[in-house]
């Protein structure tokens, strides 16, 4: 697909986020990024997808190169506010201290980096309190902070922490 | 609790709707449709009964079981856990991986970036073009996945979801493709996706009817 990521893990490799993250999720079951029961399960996936099919993919830089740089920043914008908008209705009915109840899952996961996107794309959150509100519990959390973009092997001097 | 027969929001054509549609076909799982026409009245996913149920304005959502999941993944997954029998995942966590990867190529990679809402924003005049090279560079790619998970089917010798169509509507010349084409064959041969395709579908209009 030429994108990132891809793990190369127990002599395969896995493409696609979500596909990986559920392979983990299967070889090393503890701590669980699902909750166990189907419905909760139900509820992650589908937020889950609700950012990597309905927002993400709308603005990635493959497709923002294709719409052409001067439309670049509305579109992904739209994209954004669009998934959000939704986002923010399903989480009236999900979240506890996080996206679904109280423990940290793959929808937290999918969150974070688009909310940073977001950011990037100047989107104004005060129309979504409850994904800003998750974002700012999951961003003290230690896991989110060492994965974060300004921290990484190949981040840029000008952008480190 | 037992509670009332599952129900469907789908759109004949909708190919997130026909994964859906297949899984609960390919599962025995009876269900009834509502009908959520995309064009008609502005669209009819934006009424705001169809918002309360799915905020993300889309098809398909699934009433099941006293909830409302949307997401095609999303939903196939709860029956796979629910309704275990017959598997749409293989059991080892290596070829579920396989079976995920190929999904989301489609249902994050592909669909996503050649649906109504995106199109319309694209305009008309470059629909069909922007259509095709979401289509093309995403069969590219899965043309060569698949020469080392396809057997029978995407992942080995088991049917699971979701397979590919998407390709007529748009005049993709499928010929770069053999595996996905022979694939795509094998399966519009069984039943579940015969009586689940959008020719066979209650809304399905007249002119279109199989």
């Amino acid at each position: 697909m030429k994108q990132v990521p891809a793990l190369k893990i127990d002599g395969i490799t896995i493409a696609q986020s979500l596909a990986i993250i559920e392979y983990l999720e299967e070889t090393r079951p503890t701590p669980r990024l699902l909750p166990q029961d189907p419905k909760k399960r139900a509820q992650v996936r589908m937020i889950s997808d609700v950012i990597t099919s309905g927002i993400q993919p709308l603005q990635n830089l493959s497709v923002l190169k294709q719409v052409g740089q001067e439309n670049q920043l509305t579109w992904a914008q739209k994209a954004i506010r669009s998934g959000f908008n939704a986002l923010e209705q399903v989480l009236w009915s999900t979240a506890g201290k996080y996206c679904v109840g109280d423990e940290v899952s793959m929808a937290d996961l999918c969150l974070v980096p688009q909310v940073a996107n977001a950011e990037r794309f100047k989107v104004d959150l005060t129309p979504y309190p409850t994904i800003s509100r998750i974002n700012k519990t999951l961003m003290a959390l230690e896991a989110f902070q060492v994965s974060h973009p300004c921290r990484q092997p190949d981040t840029p001097p000008e952008l480190r922490a | 609790p037992v509670f009332p027969q599952p129900i469907l929001y789908s759109y004949f054509r909708s190919s997130c709707s026909w994964r859906v549609r297949i899984a609960l076909a390919l599962k025995s799982i009876d269900y009834e449709t509502i009908p959520i026409n995309l064009i008609k009245d502005g669209g009819q996913q934006f009424s705001e009964e169809f918002q309360a149920l799915n905020p993300m304005k889309q098809v398909p959502a699934l009433k099941i079981d006293g909830i409302t999941i949307a997401q095609s993944l999303a939903i196939i997954e709860y029956l796979e856990e629910t309704r275990p029998t017959p598997r749409l995942l293989p059991q080892d966590p290596k070829k579920r991986a396989q079976v995920r990867m190929i999904s989301d190529v489609i249902t994050s990679g592909i669909q996503p970036l050649q649906n109504l809402s995106v199109l319309k924003q694209v305009g008309q005049e470059n629909q069909l073009t922007w259509a095709q090279k979401a289509i093309r560079s995403g069969f590219n790619a899965l043309e060569q996945v698949l020469w080392s998970t396809a057997g029978k089917y995407c992942v080995g010798d088991e049917v699971s979801p979701p397979p590919v169509f998407l390709c007529h509507r748009f005049k993709v010349d499928l010929t770069p493709y053999p595996t996905i084409s022979r694939i795509n064959k094998t399966l519009m041969a069984l039943e579940a996706f015969q009586v689940s395709h959008p020719c066979r579908q209650p809304d399905t209009p007249p002119e279109l009817r199989a």
